[in-house]
């Protein structure tokens, strides 16, 4: 069950608009985006209260307890990178003095402030009432949400999630965000949306979540499947998109992924591959786990360099960055502030780094991929910094080969089209080369 | 007998190009059963780590002196130096005297880093030290209390012995009266710079990461002593704050040539954490309490620590201008040190406010052109000396 959309294309052109591929769940999910932008570029004139905050320790369920309408950073980010306008919001942001080494998330969301805060979708975005600096996996975002401070004067209020360093979270870091929620977080949105905290209406709203986090999970993990029915990299962006960010908790999110769950459970049944772009990958010729975010800005180039091959991303770490579900993580209604706190402490990035190399090996297995790819991006040292010692780690143990590639999230000076490709192929030739030899040594 | 200032010097000239830690060892060696434990910029509670009877010793990279070869295997190219040049300094064996090395938090590479060490050092205790960014007592501060308690008895374990409350409270005493000494060392900078140039304080900080705390006090105030008796001459140069280097640090080449452009430093965050709790830790109370109280309110601000309100922001380093009757801010930050470069555009709208000259440029620990750096710094120092209002 899929629909073929016509693109608009971003230039005028000669050559006809390229047919995009998408399943019925990936529309779906793009309406939803959409329509949460122009519920946010209305709030303020319905008296709506807005807050913004980060995908990783995203405390969606909370937020909608005081009514706030909800915008998320990095999304617009990674919005305005797939529109292609990202590169001028990231000059604009280093010309009025913002370094060129540091996040390009944050220049672009800067860039787009000084554009006059038009958004993604072309509506604008409200400024917010509240800052939420849910600090979980990522030190850009303290910076990032103090550099917005400064602009703008918002309210803020910091959620600090103590990282992982031991691989474990311990009763003291669970009492620390527990606290911080009691005595912080919650008073401050009581006071900056007036409305008052009722703790019944966030377990509702947890409930929805874990509904739709069961079906998250068995989509991700029908990659498991040969052929895999998706890609667990660059399709799954679409799938995580709800759940991360404005949509965890309401009912629309779980029918969204009722909805996914069903197309991919056909899929299954139907033994075909995933839907691309470029249309479906008819021959699963590799099989690969990506460790690392997409690039943005050539998103659909990325994906096809991909596909050309016949390579299919079983699973990623990318896909863990707002929820690590597949570890058996869900929301608990019974437990709701503890639970909300085990959520921020358990997002991907918060996990160290023999957890990270656990989880990849871990997906080497159980998803049977032929190698690991890295995609090590300049922006995000949360994500990159250390990933050499991952591949040799994963490679080590697992005996499979592991690739590194470089990119940027929403800079397109930093996308080499011609290197990532010519990159890949070589992998893709090791990895038949591998084969070819496993299978000499297996018939002798 | 009183060492000359020469003497003193040399000797911290000798313990900051000693890339194999001699005095670490040296210090482990009279004693047999002795521990050292590493740490990483910015802060961590050396107080637990002496209290233990171990050595606290301060790992800031490998400097200009060292070739990166193996530690540049591990990190892309827009990764910072300090990292590679760490992970060289302990592959290479050149660490072998740690028995444990301790990275705080700081940001995300130095967090990684950890982890890194995690796998690469199986052998070695490793600790990531969490700091609070809630500043309430029966919050962040129980939490940070918590964390020094685990370090307590990861420690005690190594030791094989408790440690006790009086141990705490004397190691604290300890680093109040180093404290009060590189505090004096400062002032002393800012009142007279000529007398006590940057490329010595530098060194004579930087001698506090090896050396135990009492010897370093010592250190400190022969320096004092020697350098007031000497008659050195008074320039016409402009006082500056020089800051952002609070991790990687600058070649000491570049921070001569700062000066030879023109500058006096009269306040820096070099080594930071000598000066990171900015009063006395009180000796004789619950020892970790203490501690933890003076993190979370009288410690020193900067980029890696959260600014609870935005007039909170620039403070500190407005005090320092003030302190050190500074004429204008230099920003050196390390290339690719996400916590300075992000900071910077803020802490410079506040000096543009307060009509606070500034000049800003990037280095790396092994920076070796010194030119641009020079001319930048001295058109700055003309420009403050020509053009400014004072």
């Amino acid at each position: 069950m899929n629909t073929t959309i016509q693109m608009t294309p971003p230039q005028p052109s000669q050559k006809p608009a390229p047919e995009v591929q998408k399943e019925d769940a990936m529309r779906l999910q793009k309406e939803m985006i959409n329509a949460n932008y122009r519920d946010l570029a209305s709030a303020h004139d319905q008296g709506r209260k807005v807050a913004a905050t980060f995908v990783p320790g995203n405390l969606n369920e909370l937020v909608m307890c005081f009514d706030f309408a909800r915008s998320l950073p990095e999304t617009n980010a990674l919005q305005n990178g797939m529109r292609k306008k990202s590169g001028k919001f990231i000059l604009d942001a280093e010309r009025d003095g913002h370094s060129e080494d540091v996040c390009t998330y944050v220049k672009s969301d800067l860039g787009m402030m000084l554009g006059g805060e038009t958004g993604p979708t072309g509506e604008k975005l409200p400024i917010p009432d509240l800052l939420l600096l849910s600090y979980t996996g990522c030190f850009t975002f303290m910076k990032w949400f103090e550099l917005v401070r400064q602009k703008y004067n918002c309210e803020t209020v910091m959620l600090h999630t103590p990282y992982q360093g031991d691989g474990k979270i311990t009763q003291s870091m669970r009492d620390y965000v527990v606290k911080q929620l009691k005595e912080t977080v919650i008073p401050t949105m009581e006071r900056v949306s007036g409305v008052k905290f009722d703790i019944d209406r966030l377990r509702q709203y947890m409930k929805e979540s874990a509904k739709a986090e069961d079906d998250l999970v068995k989509v991700l993990q029908s990659a498991k499947n040969r052929p895999s029915p998706i890609d667990g990299y660059f399709g799954a962006v679409y799938y995580i998109g709800p759940i991360f960010t404005a949509f965890r908790g309401l009912p629309e999110a779980t029918q969204y992924y009722d909805v996914l769950r069903r197309e991919i459970d056909e899929r299954v049944r139907n033994k075909r591959g995933p839907i691309t772009p470029e249309g479906e990958l008819l021959e699963e010729k590799y099989r690969l786990v990506v460790e690392g975010p997409p690039n943005w800005t050539s998103f659909r180039d990325f994906w096809k360099m991909f596909y050309d091959e016949g390579a299919v991303v079983v699973a990623s770490t990318y896909s863990k960055v707002g929820g690590v579900y597949d570890s058996g993580f869900r929301h608990d209604p019974d437990h709701p502030l503890e639970s909300l706190a085990d959520y921020c402490l358990g997002c991907y990035t918060n996990l160290n780094f023999p957890q990270r190399i656990d989880m990849i090996c871990k997906y080497m297995d159980e998803y049977e991929a032929d190698g690991l790819l890295i995609n090590s991006i300049k922006s995000c040292n949360s994500f990159s910094a250390g990933q050499l010692l991952m591949l040799r780690e994963v490679e080590k143990r697992t005996g499979k080969p592991a690739a590194f590639i470089e990119s940027d999230l929403v800079d397109p000076r930093y996308f080499s089209a011609a290197n990532i490709k010519n990159r890949l192929e070589s992998y893709f030739q090791m990895i038949k080369q591998k084969r070819a030899v496993a299978g000499i040594a297996t018939a002798h | 007998m009183v060492p000359t200032l020469k003497d003193v010097i040399a000797r911290c000239e000798a313990l900051f190009e000693d890339l194999h830690f001699s005095a670490v060892k040296e210090w482990k060696a009279a004693v047999p059963g002795r521990k050292a434990i590493g740490y990483m910029p910015i802060y961590v509670p050396r107080e637990i780590v002496y209290a233990a009877g171990m050595l606290p010793v301060g790992i800031f990279g490998g400097g200009d002196q060292m070739e990166v070869i193996q530690g540049d295997a591990y990190y892309q190219s827009y990764i910072c130096r300090i990292p590679r040049s760490t992970l060289e300094l302990g592959l290479t064996g050149r660490l072998d005297c740690l028995d444990g090395m301790l990275f705080p938090s700081l940001c995300d590479v130095i967090r990684n880093l950890s982890g890194m060490w995690q796998v690469l050092f199986k052998d070695k205790y490793v600790r990531y030290i969490d700091v609070p960014h809630n500043y309430l007592d029966q919050v962040g501060g129980e939490f940070y209390i918590n964390e020094m308690q685990v370090l307590r008895e990861d420690l005690a374990k190594i030791a094989g012995k408790p440690i006790t409350d009086a141990a705490l409270n004397a190691s604290i005493a300890v680093y109040n009266d180093n404290r009060r000494a590189v505090q004096d060392l400062y002032a002393y900078r800012a009142q007279k710079p000529w007398q006590a140039p940057t490329s010595e304080v530098y060194l004579l900080v930087r001698a506090g990461m090896v050396l135990p705390p009492e010897e370093h006090t010592q250190v400190v105030r022969d320096y004092l002593a020697a350098v007031d008796k000497e008659e050195r001459p008074k320039r016409d140069k402009a006082r500056v704050v020089l800051t952002g280097s609070f991790c990687e640090q600058p070649p000491l080449s570049l921070i001569k040539s700062i000066e030879m452009a023109g500058c006096y430093v009269v306040d820096d965050d070099f080594g930071l954490i000598m000066r990171w709790l900015l009063d006395e830790v009180p000796a004789n109370g619950n020892p970790l309490e203490e501690l933890s109280k003076a993190y979370l309110h009288r410690s020193a601000q900067q980029a890696s620590k959260y600014d609870e309100k935005k007039e909170d922001k620039g403070k500190y380093l407005l005090r320092q201008v003030k302190q050190g009757g500074a004429e204008g801010v230099i920003f050196a930050a390390a290339s690719f040190c996400d916590p300075a470069l992000l900071e910077r555009p803020m802490l410079q709208e506040i000096l543009a406010q307060q009509k606070i000259p500034y000049t800003a440029f990037k280095f790396a620990e092994n920076t070796g052109q010194m030119a641009p750096i020079r001319e930048q710094a001295g058109t700055f120092a003309d420009s403050i000396k020509l053009w400014s209002d004072a």
